[in-house]
C-alpha cells in the first residue's frame, strides 16, 4: 500500500519573492486606486427634476401636450445625467447611466399599454360588476338589467373541456418526443407538424370543428362540445411545447438513478420525470388555457350565441364571455348604453378570470415545485 | 449472496464508433476491484456495460460475453431492468431524486417498483441502509426532509444507501468521490470497506491513492492511441500492480510518467 503524505508547506518570507523589495519604483508602478469619484446618491433624482422642469417650460412655451413633454423629458435626462456622470465619474459609469436610462424608459414604454388597458377596462367595467350581473343569465332582457352567468359558464366549461382534451394528448405526445421518440425521423416529424399547428389561425381551427361536427350532426350543428375541439386544437401545440421544453430540463441522471435501482423505464417516466417537471407543466398548460380562453372566432362558429343558461356541453349553442362580448357591442340592443356596459363588465370578468388563474398556476408551481430543503 | 463476474472479449461499441476492445477480465466476489486509467479510456463505458447501463445512451451497443453466476447477461432473453435489480450502481454526481424526501430516497428501488412494505419493515430498511451508508446518525432526525438539502458528500453516501437497500449483488461506483471533499472521501472509503463483505464492488477511480487504499484487485486500462479504442493493459492483485506491475505502460501511468 501506498501512503499518501500530506506536502511540507513553509510559508515563504515576503523578502524571498521576487519583485517585492519595499521601497522600489515596482511598488509604485501596482498601486492602482480603487476608488473614484462618485456622483452623490440624489444626482438622478436631481437631474429628473430639472430635466422634467426644463421641459415643462419648453412645453408650456410652445403649447405642447402632455406626451411630448414625457418625451423630451425622457430625452433630457438621457443626456444630461450621463454626460454629468461622464465629467465627474468616467466613462464607463457614463455608459452605465445611459444604459440603465434606456432600460428603465423602455419598461415604462412597456407598462404604458398594460396599465391604459386595464384602467379602461377596470374604470368602465367596474360599474356594470354587482350580484345580479354575476347570476342572471340575458334570457327575456331587454334595456337594462340581466347578467352573463351563461357566458361565465359557458366559458368555464368549454375552456375546461378544451383542457382535459388537449392536457392528455399533449403531455403524451411530449412524452414520446422527448423520452421514447429522441431523434427519430417519427419524433422530428412529429415536432414539425406541432410547429406548424402553432400557426394555425383560431377561425380555421373553428371552422375544422364544424366541418367535423356537421359530419356527424348535420348541417347547422352548434353546441359546446364543438367549441372545446377547437380549442383544443390551438392549445394542444402549445401543451406540447411546454411539456416537452420541462421535461428537457429533467437532469438525465435522475433517470439513469432510477434505471439502475431497476426501475422499467415507464415507471421512472410516471414517478421520477413527472413529478420533477409537475411545477413547470401546470405552469405552461394554465398558460394554455390563458391563451385560448379570450378565443372569439372558432367559438363564434361551432358554439353559437344564445341568451339561456345552457350546461350541457353536448347539445345546443352555448356562449363565452368573448363571444358575449363582441354582440354586446356589435347588437347593444335599443337603447345601446346597457349593452356596452355589459361588454365592458364581461371584459372585466374575463380579465379576472385570466389572473386568477395565473395566480393558482403560480401557487400549485410552488407547491410542486421540487423542495431543497435549505 | 454476493458474485463473481466474468467479461469474455468484450467490445463496447457507440453507434459506429468502438470505444473499448477486446476486454477480458475475471471480477472476484465479495471483494473490491478497481478500475484506473486515463480520462476517456473506457473505464466508464466498461463499467456502465456491466448493468446494461450503457444501452440506456441511443445507438450504444455491445458484443462479446458478461457472465455473473452462470448467466449471460447480453443474452437476447435477459431483461436489462432484473439485471439492474441486481446489479446497482453509484453515480460520480450524487443524484437524489429532488421531489423525495430523505426516507423516501432510500426506499426509491422498492417504492418506484410498486413494492408493497409494511411501516415497520419499510422503516427497517431504511435505518439498515442508512446505517450501511454510514449516514443514519447524521440524518436520523430529519428522515422527512428533502434529499437535495444534504451537503455533497452526504448525498453521495444516500445514494449509496438508495443502491443497497435494494439488496443487489453487486455495486458498480463511477469516481463516487471526484466530487467530494476529503474527509468524505474517506466516509466512502471506509464504507467500501465495510460493504465488502456482502458485495461484490467495481470502482472506477482516477485517485491512484484511492484504488491503492480500497482495492484488492486493479485493472489498468488506457487508449492504444488518440481516435484508438481503450483496453485493457493489465489487471492483477492492487498491490502488484503498484509496486511491480507486468506492463511498462502500467508502471508509467501509476508512477505519473503518462505514456
Amino acid at each position: 500500500m501506498t501512503e499518501v503524505r500530506p506536502p511540507k508547506i513553509t510559508p515563504r518570507a515576503p523578502e524571498d519573492r521576487p519583485g517585492r523589495a519595499a521601497g522600489t519604483d515596482e511598488d509604485l508602478r501596482r498601486h492602482i486606486p480603487l476608488t473614484h469619484a462618485r456622483l452623490p446618491r440624489w444626482a438622478p433624482a436631481l437631474v429628473a427634476v430639472l430635466a422634467g422642469a426644463a421641459s415643462g417650460l419648453l412645453a408650456l412655451s410652445l403649447g405642447w401636450g402632455l406626451v411630448a413633454w414625457a418625451v423630451v423629458g425622457i430625452v433630457l435626462f438621457a443626456v444630461a445625467l450621463p454626460a454629468w456622470s461622464r465629467v465627474v465619474e468616467n466613462s464607463r459609469a457614463a455608459k452605465d447611466r445611459l444604459v440603465t436610462v434606456l432600460v428603465w424608459a423602455a419598461f415604462g414604454l412597456a407598462l404604458v399599454p398594460l396599465v391604459s388597458l386595464v384602467w379602461q377596462v377596470v374604470s368602465q367595467g367596474l360599474p356594470a360588476i354587482n350580484a345580479e350581473f354575476l347570476t342572471y343569465s340575458m334570457r327575456n332582457v331587454v334595456g337594462e338589467g340581466g347578467g352573463i352567468y351563461h357566458a361565465i359558464m359557458g366559458t368555464l366549461l368549454i375552456t375546461l373541456m378544451a383542457a382535459v382534451i388537449s392536457v392528455p394528448v399533449g403531455l403524451l405526445t411530449a412524452i414520446y418526443l422527448v423520452e421514447y421518440g429522441q431523434r427519430s425521423t417519427m419524433a422530428r416529424t412529429i415536432t414539425f407538424l406541432v410547429d406548424v399547428m402553432t400557426g394555425i389561425p383560431s377561425i380555421v381551427a373553428g371552422l375544422f370543428a364544424y366541418a367535423l361536427f356537421v359530419l356527424f350532426f348535420g348541417e347547422g350543428v352548434r353546441m359546446g362540445l364543438g367549441g372545446a375541439v377547437a380549442l383544443s386544437l390551438l392549445m394542444i401545440p402549445v401543451v406540447v411545447r411546454s411539456c416537452e421544453e420541462m421535461f428537457k430540463l429533467v437532469p438525465h441522471e435522475l433517470r439513469e438513478a432510477a434505471y439502475a435501482l431497476g426501475v422499467p423505464k415507464w415507471r421512472t417516466i410516471v414517478k421520477i420525470v413527472l413529478p420533477t417537471a409537475m411545477a413547470g407543466i401546470i405552469t405552461g398548460v394554465t398558460l394554455a388555457v390563458a391563451r385560448v380562453i379570450g378565443e372569439t372566432a372558432p367559438l363564434l362558429i361551432i358554439a353559437g350565441f344564445t341568451d339561456s343558461l345552457n350546461f350541457n356541453l353536448f347539445a345546443e349553442r352555448m356562449t363565452t364571455l368573448p363571444v358575449f362580448i363582441y354582440y354586446s357591442y356589435t347588437q347593444p340592443g335599443v337603447p345601446p348604453e346597457y349593452g356596452i356596459e355589459r361588454a365592458w363588465g364581461a371584459a372585466l370578468v374575463l380579465i379576472v378570470i385570466v389572473m386568477a388563474l395565473n395566480l393558482l398556476a403560480r401557487v400549485l408551481g410552488k407547491v410542486f415545485a421540487p423542495k431543497s430543503g435549505r | 449472496m454476493a458474485k463473481s463476474i466474468d467479461v469474455s472479449d468484450l467490445n463496447i461499441y457507440y453507434g459506429d464508433f468502438l470505444a473499448v476492445e477486446g476486454v477480458s477480465m475475471t471480477i472476484p466476489a465479495r471483494s473490491v476491484t478497481a478500475l484506473i486509467g486515463p480520462s476517456g479510456c473506457g473505464k466508464s463505458t466498461f463499467l456502465r456495460s456491466l448493468n446494461r447501463m450503457h444501452e440506456v445512451i441511443p445507438g450504444a451497443r455491445v458484443d462479446g460475453k458478461v457472465v455473473i453466476d452462470g448467466q449471460e447477461l447480453y443474452a437476447p432473453e435477459v431483461d436489462p431492468v432484473e439485471v439492474r435489480r441486481q446489479i446497482g450502481m453509484v453515480f460520480q454526481r450524487p443524484n437524489p431524486f429532488p421531489t423525495m424526501s430523505i426516507y423516501e430516497n432510500v426506499l426509491a428501488g422498492s417504492r418506484l417498483n410498486a413494492k408493497k412494505l409494511k411501516k415497520h419493515a419499510a422503516d427497517e430498511i431504511v435505518e439498515k441502509s442508512l446505517r450501511g451508508a454510514n449516514l443514519w446518525e447524521e440524518v436520523k432526525d430529519r428522515l422527512d426532509k428533502p434529499g437535495a438539502g444534504l451537503s455533497g458528500g452526504q448525498q453521495q453516501r444516500l445514494c449509496i444507501a438508495r443502491a443497497i437497500a435494494v439488496e443487489p449483488q453487486v455495486l458498480l461506483m463511477d469516481e463516487p468521490c471526484s466530487a467530494l471533499d476529503p474527509i468524505s472521501t474517506s466516509a466512502i472509503e471506509d464504507l467500501i470497506h465495510d460493504l465488502k463483505s456482502d458485495y461484490t464492488i467495481v470502482i472506477v477511480t482516477h485517485n491512484m491513492q484511492q484504488a491503492a487504499r480500497v482495492s484488492e484487485d486493479t485493472a489498468f486500462f488506457n487508449l492504444a492511441g488518440a481516435g484508438k479504442p481503450g483496453r485493457l493493459v493489465e489487471m492483477n492483485a492492487t498491490r502488484k500492480i503498484f509496486s511491480n506491475p507486468d506492463e511498462p505502460s502500467t508502471e508509467a501511468y501509476i508512477s505519473g510518467r503518462f505514456g
